[in-house]
């Protein structure tokens, strides 16, 4: 057992994929949100900064688009378009099984 | 024969890494290992030389093992990887396996859990090297089948290739029956056979199922054959005068589809069916999300970008890879989020076959 605690070392803890939604103005400011304060706003920033660009580009595109959905195996990103701005919920998905093709 | 297989390991901890090396120089393959201090210098070294397995720690600052490990992933897809953590916690568990890792383990806090650590780690090696069970994904459909008859077996084999299903029954040796979509017999024992890739198991036999196949397996594989290639000659010749654009167009016909774009990651072309306004403006637009949303999935070590889906007034859009090309594809603005990503889901299927 005393293996165990050989193993466990002082490193940043992992970043867990957080629930919860938070919304945007069109200058990138976070205005509210139900995120858990360990998820870095580092990554809120980023995540908010893609949505946008992603709406507005889509415009200019002749695209105009009022939510997007990013779906990853393990997180589901919903963004709705506000003037600008935008809403987003996060949510982690369980993946049905692993996938063992080999 | 006595080529000695690479790992790559990677912890920020130069004791663990120390010991590891310790550990793994026990195997019976006698694998060369390298070590990696960091997420930075795994994708450095893996660009610079091949490894065989990548054994990568999930708890590492900066850039985190599931960082590493979805970078890897999409940089290096044949290359096998191992997560091994001290975490609890059964989150990452799934989210390693959703990223493809191929071993999940808890770091070992036993002799035990050492022996069977280093079993695993050999048994992935071996899997690497050897022909094995692995080669049989490499036997085409009809080789599959060849087997099958002439070792007068009794089975049914389905196949799938995404959202596409089909079976064959085989009893005593012989072609009883095949089901694909809406077809049976020899017509759908056709389309399975047209599928470009796909997976298949086998089912028990069905002695009871009603024989719709009468001629014997050879002379159907031959027809088959001789059908495909034909189909193929055709595409080819129309071909000729515009490249590619059959299979294309084919997606381009599914209920629902206003446009497609396809293009290739890396290459400033692209290919469209059905009119589109302004197809570079929207290439441009699908390729810069697809990437933007690829790298912040890395960020995220949520696992590889799956699909996009865009819903506005005037129409849908969703963006998606399948065998190296890059799809935007516009739907009907009456599609439900569902319907669309249903038929997105049919269209790409439809591409891999």
């Amino acid at each position: 057992m005393g293996l165990l605690n050989f193993f466990a070392k002082p490193a940043p803890a992992l970043l867990r994929l957080p629930s919860g939604s938070f919304t945007v103005d069109r200058e990138g400011a976070v205005l509210t949100g139900t995120l858990p304060s360990s998820f870095p706003a580092g990554l809120i920033k980023d995540i908010s900064l893609q949505v946008r660009t992603a709406f507005g580009e889509a415009a200019k595109a002749q695209l105009p688009l009022a939510e997007l959905i990013i779906n990853y195996p393990s997180l589901k990103i919903c963004a709705r378009e506000l003037r600008g701005g935008a809403i987003v919920f996060l949510s982690p998905k369980a993946p049905s099984s692993p996938a063992s093709q080999s | 024969m006595d080529k000695r297989p690479k790992i790559l390991l990677a912890d920020d901890e130069p004791d663990l890494l120390d010991m590891y090396r310790e550990i793994l120089a026990q195997l019976p393959s006698r694998p060369e290992i390298h070590t990696a201090p960091s997420g930075a210098r795994v994708i450095a070294m893996l660009e610079a030389e091949p490894f065989d397995l990548l054994i990568c720690d999930l708890k590492m600052p900066k850039m985190d093992g599931l960082q590493v490990l979805a970078i890897v992933r999409r940089k290096h897809p044949r290359l096998r990887t191992v997560a091994l953590t001290a975490e609890q916690d059964e989150q990452y568990r799934s989210r390693a396996y959703a990223l493809g890792v191929d071993l999940f383990w808890h770091k070992p806090g036993s002799e035990q859990e050492t022996k069977m650590f280093l079993e695993c780690i050999e048994s992935l090696l071996g899997r690497e090297t050897e022909g094995g069970f692995r080669g049989m994904q490499s036997k085409s459909l009809v080789d599959i089948i060849q087997l099958e008859c002439i070792s007068q077996s009794s089975s049914v084999l389905r196949i799938t290739n995404s959202l596409l299903t089909g079976k064959i029954w085989i009893q005593g040796g012989e072609l009883v029956d095949a089901e694909a979509d809406e077809l049976r017999g020899e017509a759908a024992f056709q389309r399975i056979l047209s599928w470009k890739a796909g997976n298949f198991e086998m089912l028990p036999a069905e002695p009871s199922r009603p024989r719709t196949i009468f001629r014997s397996y050879n002379a159907v594989l031959l027809e088959s054959a001789q059908a495909l290639d034909e189909s193929r000659g055709a595409v080819t010749a129309e071909g000729a005068s515009q490249p590619s654009a059959s299979p294309l167009a084919r997606l381009s016909q599914l209920e629902g589809v206003e446009f497609v774009l396809a293009m290739k990651p890396g290459e400033k072309g692209y290919q469209v069916a059905r009119g589109l306004e302004n197809p570079e403006r929207m290439a441009a637009w699908a390729r810069q999300t697809l990437e933007r949303f690829r790298l912040l999935g890395d960020r995220l070590g949520a696992g590889p970008l799956e699909q996009i889906e865009g819903f506005g007034p005037q129409r849908h859009v969703a963006l998606a890879c399948q065998d190296e090309t890059e799809f935007c594809v516009g739907w009907k603005h009456s599609l439900t989020s569902d319907e669309v990503r249903d038929m997105m889901k049919k269209l790409l299927a439809l591409w891999a076959s």
